[in-house]
Order: structure tokens, then sequence, then C-alpha cells
């Protein structure tokens, strides 16, 4: 392991201002910037793994985080992100009660505005909720979520775990499996990962998958065997409980029976294939135990190790965009 | 009252499809000359506007306006709902009855007349629930309420999902000849929707309904109307697929009106752009080909009415994130102006425009305004079709702002409003 004097170093030479005031969508990077970030990001992971993991770059700067819809690890990775690198931090849950009693997203928006923050991170249950927000603030948002739209971080701490499994996404054939209608972790990593060069290829029963989503220059399979054919990663994603029992697929156990992943379906897809989910897993579901596991083809844990690195290179840079750092 | 005659004027009479030189006189708030071509004798003492070639045409009807009298008067009240409308060059407004309580029954109906003629501006009549405070169940007084002059019966945004109901209010309603109006919108595709089911939508993240929604439920409405002979308007159409339903039914002989908002003939999806909300909007905006396809719609007469629908929403309900905020659009005040680029951009006879804005409207409810006739109410407006605007939301006569017309540019502006011969603008 590299010693601490020469990763802080490390940090400051690859430290970049983000390409963005704002971090609204994974289209906000461009490749360049992007795998700057990821530079940055390799750095934070080594910095990470020491036993002293505390640094002074956004000292002074606040980053509120305010999280509409619940959520524990995506707040408690950008919490500690934030920390780490020495930020102040405040981590606001707000229920959905309290804003259905009057106020309104933009009233929290000016209340918080006032309050001088550097960096707002928000996650909330509207698609455009993260860019409204932006419009009404004079400070740095980042989209940790937004509805149906987009989960940018999501996507790049995705980006960062295959590249350190794959040298370079160029050219893998990705697979995204599952509910895709639903899902903003789908939107941002199409966006991102066909930016990289990678093919996407997108899984799931008609229900769960936009009828137009091959106009986002993705292959789209209704059948598991075909889909994953030739794949490099496999990323599941997450059936929210209220979609099945009738609603869009007729029950968990057909489900699983067609589009969750175990080691039988996995053996399609190329013998090298790695596994990724965005978590949390319904394990039985979408994914079989046997294969999340399994460390010899599951990025999942690494994904959360990911995650704060990732994150530190978004805040490090948005901060150093406004301002030198330190 | 006294004499008035408007000379030098552009005639457009889309009732006798005239569109030439002529002028006006009025007497006791009716026209009682429409004089054609050259110069006139005017009587001494007869007030004298020159138009300077300008247009003159019947005032226009706007039969679908929501107001938040009573109920929600921040947002608007009949008054200022009847100053934009002046404004705008509208003359008779329908106010929906989605007010609260909901128009529904005739002592409503008379409240809301009332207050609309006692401001003296522009002509205000109420449109009826067809349910009982719109429920979709149990039946309104469609008698009592046609006797205390409401115009039509709807339920507005709401649907009718209930066949037997709507079955019953369409075979009732037939035995006095009256007028019921619906939202072809399948209420069970289009729940929780926000936009049009498609690439951008998804793109969006935003929940969509898919076209057939409206076609579905207008399939079902045309049936129910051909079993009840009941008079019906098939209210803000907005793909061509169900233009093409309504087309059938006409081929068949089916008397059936049909009314689209100047939204849908102005805008496409596409101005959503990054989630503006001002342009969500019930039913939501559609691809560009279903807007070509209510233009023809228009020009070939398939479509009798084109409405405001008005739909006022103060700036808390709209700045929120795009499924959240409320649906909907104020539009009085531009609505001859906006409709006027359907002539400008989109080549449409002017006649053609103003047909569904006037005579239209008026011979659908049986109003005997909306031509340029001896004896007719002398409810007019004189615009320059060539005038520039910029629109300013801010500045709009509605106590709502949400114009999705705000700082475009349009073409053609209002110059005077006259009703019964009193001119209000």
């Amino acid at each position: 392991m590299t010693d601490s004097a020469t990763v802080t170093d490390l940090i400051s030479e690859r430290l970049i201002p983000f390409p963005s005031p704002h971090f609204l969508s994974a289209g906000d990077l461009n490749p360049p910037a992007a795998l700057g970030l990821l530079d940055l990001a390799d750095a934070f992971v080594d910095f990470n793994r020491q036993s002293a993991k505390s640094l002074d770059l956004m000292h002074g700067r606040t980053v509120v985080n305010i999280f509409f819809e619940n959520s524990t690890r995506t707040s408690s990775s950008f919490e500690i992100a934030a920390k780490r690198l020495g930020a102040d931090v405040v981590t606001m849950p707000v229920q959905a009660s309290s804003v259905a009693k009057g106020e309104t997203l933009i009233d929290t928006a000016v209340t918080l505005n006032a309050m001088k923050p550097d960096i707002l991170v928000i996650r909330h249950a509207s698609s455009g909720a993260a860019a409204l927000l932006s419009q009404k603030v004079g400070c740095a948002v980042v989209n940790a979520g937004d509805g149906r739209h987009e989960h940018p971080t999501q996507a790049l701490l995705d980006l960062l775990s295959l590249r350190r499994a794959f040298g370079d996404v160029g050219g893998l054939t990705i697979a995204i499996c599952g509910d895709i209608a639903h899902s903003r972790v789908a939107r941002s990593n199409v966006i991102l990962l066909s930016m990289m060069g990678a093919r996407v290829r997108l899984i799931g029963p008609p229900t769960l998958v936009p009828g137009d989503a091959d106009r986002w220059g993705c292959e789209v399979f209704h059948d598991m065997r075909e889909g994953l054919q030739g794949c490099d990663v496999v990323m599941m994603l997450r059936l929210q409980l209220e979609r099945m029992e009738g609603a869009l697929v007729p029950s968990t156990r057909e489900y699983f029976r067609f589009w969750g992943l175990d080691r039988e379906k996995l053996a399609w897809a190329l013998p090298h294939a790695k596994v990724m989910h965005p978590g949390p897993m319904n394990r039985g579901v979408e994914i079989d135990s046997d294969v999340a596991d399994d460390l010899s083809v599951s990025l999942i844990q690494d994904q959360v190790e990911m995650g704060v690195a990732a994150r530190m290179a978004i805040l490090a840079s948005l901060a150093n965009l406004r301002g030198a750092a330190r | 009252m006294t004499a008035l005659a408007i000379l030098n004027a552009r005639l457009l009479d889309p009732a006798t499809d005239y569109d030439g030189p002529g002028a006006l006189l009025i007497e006791d708030g009716r026209i009682l000359e429409v004089v054609r071509g050259g110069a006139t004798q005017v009587p001494a003492g007869v007030e004298v506007v020159d138009a300077g070639g300008k247009c003159l045409a019947p005032g226009l009807i706007d039969i679908r306006v929501k107001t938040g009298e009573p109920g929600a008067e921040p947002k608007e009240t009949l008054k200022s709902a009847s100053l934009s409308a002046a404004a705008g060059g509208v003359s008779t407004i329908v106010i929906q009855p989605d007010t609260d309580p909901a128009v529904d029954d005739p002592a409503m109906v008379d409240f809301i007349q009332r207050r609309g003629a006692a401001l003296n501006l522009v002509n205000v009549f109420a449109a009826g629930a067809a349910t009982k405070n719109r429920d979709g169940q149990r039946m309104a007084e469609i008698g009592l309420m046609d006797e205390a002059g409401a115009l039509y019966f709807t339920d507005g945004d709401k649907v009718i999902a209930n066949s037997r109901t709507l079955q019953r209010v369409m075979s009732y309603a037939a035995a006095f000849n009256a007028l019921i109006a619906c939202r072809p919108a399948d209420p069970w595709l289009t729940e929780g929707a926000v936009a049009t089911s498609g690439e951008l939508a998804t793109r969006l993240g935003l929940s969509g309904a898919p076209a057939i929604a409206e076609r579905i439920q207008l399939e079902r409405d045309l049936a129910l109307v051909e079993q009840t002979g009941a008079r019906f308007l098939v209210d803000q159409i907005s793909t061509a697929g169900a233009l093409e339903t309504l087309a059938r039914a006409r081929a068949k002989g089916l008397e059936v009106a049909a009314s689209v908002s100047i939204n849908h003939l102005c805008f496409n999806e596409i101005d959503i752009g990054d989630y503006r909300t001002f342009y969500r909007l019930d039913p939501p905006l559609r691809p560009e080909s279903d807007r070509q396809a209510l233009i023809e719609a228009v020009r070939d007469g398939l479509i009798d009415v084109i409405t405001s629908a008005h739909a006022p929403a103060p700036a808390e309900d709209k700045r929120r994130p795009f499924g959240e905020a409320a649906p909907g659009a104020v539009g009085l005040e531009t609505l001859l102006s906006a409709a006027l680029m359907l002539h400008h951009e989109d080549g449409l006879e002017l006649l053609d425009i103003l047909r569904p804005l006037t005579h239209g409207p008026a011979s659908l409810l049986g109003l005997d305004s909306g031509v340029l006739a001896a004896g007719a109410p002398a409810d007019l407006v004189l615009f320059d079709l060539n005038a520039p605007v910029v629109v300013d939301a801010a500045k709009l006569k509605s106590k709502s702002k949400n114009s999705p017309f705000d700082g475009r540019m349009l073409q053609g502006k209002v110059l005077g409003t006259w009703v019964g011969g009193r001119r209000v603008f």
C-alpha cells in the first residue's frame, strides 16, 4: 500500500474542477471528465483503506444532505464521503408527511439556501426535483436520485467498480436487468456506460421495460438466455415489492423463475462475467444469494466501497470548481 | 343605448364566410346593419369608431373557462377572469362546474350567472355538472339547471368512468335536448400520468399515459351517444387516433361536436423540455404529429370549437417538481393572438380559425352571438392581424400567471372588445 503522504499528494495532483456547476444527470459528464473523476476516485479508494482517513480538502465547507425519500446507504455514503473530506455535514431526513403539511420543495430550498451551504445533496421522489432545486439555490446541487429519472452518482460508482474489475469499460457488453421502467439507476447507467463506449442491453419483462427503450441506443431483450449471451457484466436492478403481486408481474416466484439471476442464468453470460446490484437486494426475487455473495463473480460489495470514493471525488471536484479547495 | 358605428373595417364573419371591407351600425346593444363594401352613410349623433382597416370579427366565445369562484378566489375570480377575457377579445365565457362547491344545482348556476352579469364586463354563463358533486355516480339536476340557464353539462376534467351512469345521464339529458360534454381519457390508463407515454416521458422519468387512452374512452362515449341519441361534445380532443374515431362516427351520421384547446394546437411535448411545469397540461401535450393532425381537423371542420382551456394555477402550485405541479394553463388573454399564430405559421385560413372561436360554439350552445348579422348582439373584437406581441405573464389580468406563452413572440393584437355594443376593452 502507498504511504499516506504519497496518497494525499496523488489526490491533490488529480483534483479537477467538476465539468458542470451541478451534478444532476450522468449527461453532465463527458468522457475525459469521467476518466478524471475515476482517477481521483481511485486515489480516494487507496486513501480510504488507510486507518487514518481524514482530509482537509473541504475544510470549512458545508454539505447538506436532504433526503425526501428514505435511504440509509446513499445518505450515509454521502455523509461519510463529505466527512472524510473535512466538510461539515448535516443530514436531514425529511419525512414525506412534513412536506405534505404544506412546505413545498421550493420553500425548503429557499430556507436551506439562506443557511449558505456549499453543496446540497438531494433525493426526492419526483423526477426533475433536483433540477428544480438547482434553479433556486446558489450552491452546487448533487442529485442523489430523483424519482425514476436519474441517479448519476450511482452510475459513476458503477463505472468505477467496472473499471477496477476490467481495466476499461470500452467494448464491454453490459446487461441491465429487471425493472428498467421505474429505475433511475438504469437511466443514468445507460447514459454513462454508453458514453464510455460500452454496449448496453436491457432485459426484463415487457411490463418493466419502456416500449421505446430501444431508442436509447440499447438492445432490448425480454428473454434472459438470449439477452445474457456474450455479456461481460450482469447488472441486476431492485424490483419494488409493490410492483409485484399482479400489478406488473404476477408473483415474485414467477419473476424469479424467468428474470431472477441464479447460477443457471449466469452461466448464459460469458465465463468471466461479473454481477452487480445497486442495492438493497431482494434476495430470492431478482437475485439468488448464492450468486450475490460469491466474491469471485459479485462486485456488489465493491460497489458499496466505491460509492464512498466516487462521491468523495464528486464532492471534492464540485468544491474545487467553486473556488480553490483548501 | 347610444348608437355606434364602426367604419372602415375588414369584416370577418365565419358564419357567412365573408372576409372583406365593411362597416357595422350598432344600436341598443345589437347590430343594426352590416354594410359590406364601400362608403357608409352615418346618421348624425352616432359615435363613430374608425377601424383603420383592421379586422373586425364577432367576439370570441370560450366554452371552457375555470375560475376559483367560489372556493378558491386567490386563484381566479369571475371578475379577474372577465377582465382577462375582455383583454383577449373574448366576449362570452362559459364557466366550468369544478368550483367548490361544484355547480351541480340550479342555485349555483344562478349564482355564477348573476355574479358574472353584475360585473358588466363580458357574458358569463355556467356549465353544470353532469353528476352531483361531480362524483361520477349520481345524476345532477340537469333539467333544473338547464332551466336556470346552464349551457351544457360536464364533469370537467373528471371522467365518468361508470358506463351505466353516463348512459343514464345521456338518455335523461336527451329529454331536455341538453348537451353533454366528456373528456375522453381512460381513467385506468391515465391514472397518475403527467405526460404522454413515449421516448420523451421515458427519458425524463415521467409517468406517462399512452395516447390510445383517449381513443379507447372516446369509442365508449360514442357508442353510448349512438345508443341514447344524446347531444354530445367531445371535450378537448388531443390525439390523431381519437380524431380518426371521431371522423368515423361523423361519417356514420352521428352528430357529435368536438373541441380542442389552444394549447394543443400551439405546443407539442417537446415544449416540456427541462421539466417546465407551465407546460404540464391535462390532457398532456402530445407529439408534433398529433398537433399537425389537430390543425388539419380545424381546417377541415372536424373540430367545431377551440377553447382556451383557461385553468388558473398560482405559482405555488406550479413551482413544484413536474409530477407534483398542478396541471393547466391560463389562456383567455392570449387566446386570439395564439390562434392567429396558426394563420401566420401553420397556414390556416383566418375564417377557419375564427369559426371554431365564434360561430362554432355559438351554434353548438344555441347562442345568437358569434355572427356579424343584423339583430345579433353587438359582441365584437377589433384586432390587428400583424402587430407583434410579446407575452409578459406578469402583466396578464388573470390572478394566476401560469401562461405557457410567457416570453413568446406572437403576432396579432386585440385593439378593442365590445359586449352588447359597450366597449369593455
